[in-house]
């Protein structure tokens, strides 16, 4: 045996389909920019503003925790960066600029880093600094409040907002399709429902989100609204009302489908998807506000490891 | 080979990922002479004190059964020639094995051993002198009063990507194959036999008058013995268990054909049939000794392996990378590939994101995203119970669509292993 060379070895198995955390990350910020970018046109410059500095300082707070806390650096990833990007997409555009930095705070350290980073965030880190950012800062959130300095040509009170407050009447002239591509007031990103659609139909297609979140989301609000509605159709608003306003779309798949705070079995998914949107029309209707979506989604990932608890069984368990 | 890891434009569905049928125009195996000594592989039981029986400078005799230790184990020289080297090999998992090298000599003569009883062939003789035949037939599930077997299971199709040694085994060795099913069944008293093909080949197979002929899936892992076992036959193998334990033997089409041309012949076969799977991709099929370094099969081929190249022991799912050009073929060797650098698979210490591909992919309904949390931090008897270590498969399809590039196959086997090895000592430590 005069032939010593000595290979390399790796476990099997030798093939990887290609996929990347990376890749993922480019993906969902691909499929988000359409409505971010209907927003800036709508909302000019400063939603510009609003999103440079949600993504920046989303990423900016990443890089500096994983310093302080010696983790490997992860900003690479592009979870960051989408994280800022879904958070910004949410915000009014008048939004102030300490109001974001705070945001991204929240999303990043607080509700994700603390936990231990990407996978283990308990909660959607986007959906938890808005949630905080509402209950701290109410009229700065508020889209009635806060974009008053604005002239639009439509009209330019929050459509859940008006219903709420007014009941059907107050929203019978709005047309949905109007609704539907972006003629409404509303987050920077989340007006335009037909390029979150879009987005959200190519996250799927892609197999970066999985259909059945999104699906049993939409399918939770609409039933639910309906119920509503039939019961007192001039207090309630109709499900094809709820669907095109305020976040339903964009959180149907940008929010419901974060991975690590929803559930991968086919059943938890229907159910996580079917209460988030339950929840999501419940507060709209009966909560305190006109638009609660971001909690419905946060107790929904409250359930979701109990949920992730129907699986099916395992080939050959015993017992 | 990097056409099965391109991703397609919608990824929605899962991977799909098929067995490779025999290519239509395929030359015949090539024979390949080793041109270095060959190498047998024989376990070295712990504590083992060697029984001189084999020495360097013995001759020995294509057939011959060598027998290190005096515990029955024994492997068979594959050539005629003199003993050159014993030398400890260590092997994967703890296991070590001593290397008996001999260089062949350039006339061969046959033992002739099994030629005086090959004509009443028994359990026994079986035993005496097939236990190391290409194919490697696990003679003893045979002999096993605890647990009868009623149904033998003669693999027709190949356990991973790429290779297609048992399917041309069945396809040009059908004498083979059908002698040696009536051998089986003669001493063993199985009274069942199942042929297991692709299934669009059930058809072709109407001759087989030995055993009832089954078509499986073409989707990887259909061939695996415990999805067989679900899929064909509706019975689930428990977990931790073995197909055994149901009475089904799972045995190569290789290792049934020569079973058969051993009692046939009244000659211990010794030449393993391989798939060879070079780095341009085109499979061919070869036909050497067992002991015959990976090298020279190789380098017939025209195939060298450059810097950072895995050369890999099976094929692209379930094989292992070998860490030396010197590594024999064994018995149940099916195949050889060498994987470009650049192709291969890295492995990532990044976190589960919880994206829910493996818990799609698993064909065991696995909850591998909560499983890799226990097995990332040793928990591993918690895997056990909770998370169903004991019904993977060890398809590879988990590590396969990891966006993580998690190793969690190999976690999973880490963890068997491990259990393994504690149970085995836990009763000297009471």
């Amino acid at each position: 045996m005069p032939e010593k060379q000595k290979l390399v070895v790796s476990f099997a198995p030798f093939w990887h389909n290609g996929n990347r955390v990376t890749d993922r990350s480019l993906q969902i910020f691909l499929a988000a920019t359409p409505a971010a970018l209907f927003g800036v046109y709508r909302f000019g410059l400063s939603a510009l503003g609003v999103l440079a500095l949600s993504v920046s300082s989303a990423v900016l707070w990443e890089l500096a925790f994983t310093r302080v806390a010696k983790r490997p650096v992860s900003v690479g990833d592009g979870t960051a960066a989408v994280i800022g990007l879904l958070f910004g997409m949410m915000l009014p555009a008048s939004l102030p600029w300490w109001a974001v930095l705070t945001g991204t705070f929240i999303a990043i350290v607080v509700a994700r880093q603390i936990y231990g980073g990407i996978g283990a965030n308990p909660f959607n880190p986007a959906a938890v600094a808005v949630a905080i950012l509402m209950l701290a800062w109410k009229q700065r959130m508020d889209f009635d409040t806060a974009l008053v300095n604005y002239a639009f040509d439509f009209p330019a009170a929050f459509p859940l907002g008006a219903v709420k407050a007014f009941g059907t009447d107050a929203i019978n002239e709005l047309s949905l399709v109007d609704l539907f591509i972006g003629r409404q007031v509303g987050g920077i990103g989340s007006i335009c429902g037909a390029a979150l659609l879009a987005g959200g139909v190519y996250l799927i297609l892609r197999g970066v989100i999985r259909w059945e979140i999104p699906i049993a989301f939409l399918a939770g609000v609409a039933v639910t609204a309906a119920v509503f509605h039939a019961a007192n159709p001039f207090k309630f608003a109709s499900p094809a009302f709820h669907l095109v306003t305020g976040l339903t779309l964009f959180g149907a798949f940008f929010l419901a489908t974060e991975d690590a705070s929803s559930p991968v079995n086919f059943i938890p998914m229907l159910i996580f998807g079917a209460a988030a949107g339950a929840i999501a029309v419940f507060i709209r209707n009966i909560g305190v506000f006109a638009e609660g979506l971001v909690f419905a989604i946060l107790v929904g990932n409250l359930i979701q490891p109990l949920l992730d608890k129907i699986r099916p069984k395992a080939l050959g368990k015993v017992g | 080979m990097t056409m099965m890891r391109s991703k397609a434009l919608l990824g929605m569905g899962q991977p799909r990922m098929e067995y490779t049928p025999v290519p239509p125009r395929i030359d015949r195996p090539e024979f390949i002479r080793p041109a270095d000594p060959v190498t047998l592989l024989h376990l070295r039981p712990p504590e083992a004190k060697a029984i001189p029986n084999v020495k360097v400078g013995d001759t020995v005799k294509t057939g011959q059964k060598l027998s290190l230790y005096g515990n029955g184990d024994y492997v068979t020289s594959s050539v005629t020639g003199a003993v050159s080297a014993l030398a400890p090999f260590p092997g994967s998992f703890g296991r070590n094995y001593t290397a008996i090298s001999i260089a062949p000599a350039p006339a061969e003569e046959h033992d002739d051993g099994l030629l005086a009883v090959h004509q009443a062939p028994s359990l026994a003789t079986a035993w005496d002198f097939l236990a190391a035949i290409p194919g490697l037939p696990g003679l003893q599930r045979l002999n096993d009063a605890d647990r009868p077997l009623k149904t033998l299971v003669v693999c027709g199709v190949d356990q991973d990507l790429l290779v297609f040694t048992q399917q041309y085994v069945l396809a040009a060795r059908s004498h083979d194959v059908q002698t040696g099913i009536r051998m089986l069944q003669k001493i063993s008293g199985i009274e069942e036999a199942v042929i297991l093909t692709r299934r669009e080949a059930v058809q072709g197979y109407g001759g087989h008058s030995v055993g009832r002929v089954m078509g499986v899936d073409h989707r990887y892992p259909s061939a695996t013995p415990q999805l067989v076992m679900a899929a064909l036959f509706g019975r689930e193998v428990p977990a931790g268990r073995t197909c055994e334990d149901l009475g089904y033997c799972f045995m190569s089409a290789e290792a049934v054909a020569s079973i058969g041309a051993a009692f046939r012949t009244g000659r211990v076969p010794v030449n393993k049939l391989l798939t060879v799977i070079p780095k341009d991709g085109v499979p061919r099929l070869a036909e050497t000794p067992i002991g015959t370094p990976v090298g020279d099969v190789l380098n017939r081929f025209g195939t060298a392996a450059g810097p950072g190249d895995r050369i890999v022991a099976g094929g692209p799912m379930r094989g292992r990378a070998l860490f030396s050009l010197d590594y024999p073929v064994q018995p149940d060797t099916d195949a050889f590939m060498v994987l470009d650098a650049a192709a291969a698979a890295h492995s990532s210490d990044y976190p589960c994101i919880n994206c829910g591909d493996c818990v799609r992919v698993c064909p065991a309904r696995m909850q591998i995203n909560l499983l890799v949390r226990y097995l990332e931090a040793g928990k591993y008897a918690d895997a056990e119970e909770s998370y169903d270590l004991n019904s993977c498969v060890e398809c590879g399809l988990c590590s396969y669509v990891c966006v993580s590039k998690i190793p969690i196959l190999q976690y999973i086997v880490l963890a068997k292993h491990e259990l393994a090895r504690m149970r085995s000592t836990e009763p000297l430590n009471a």
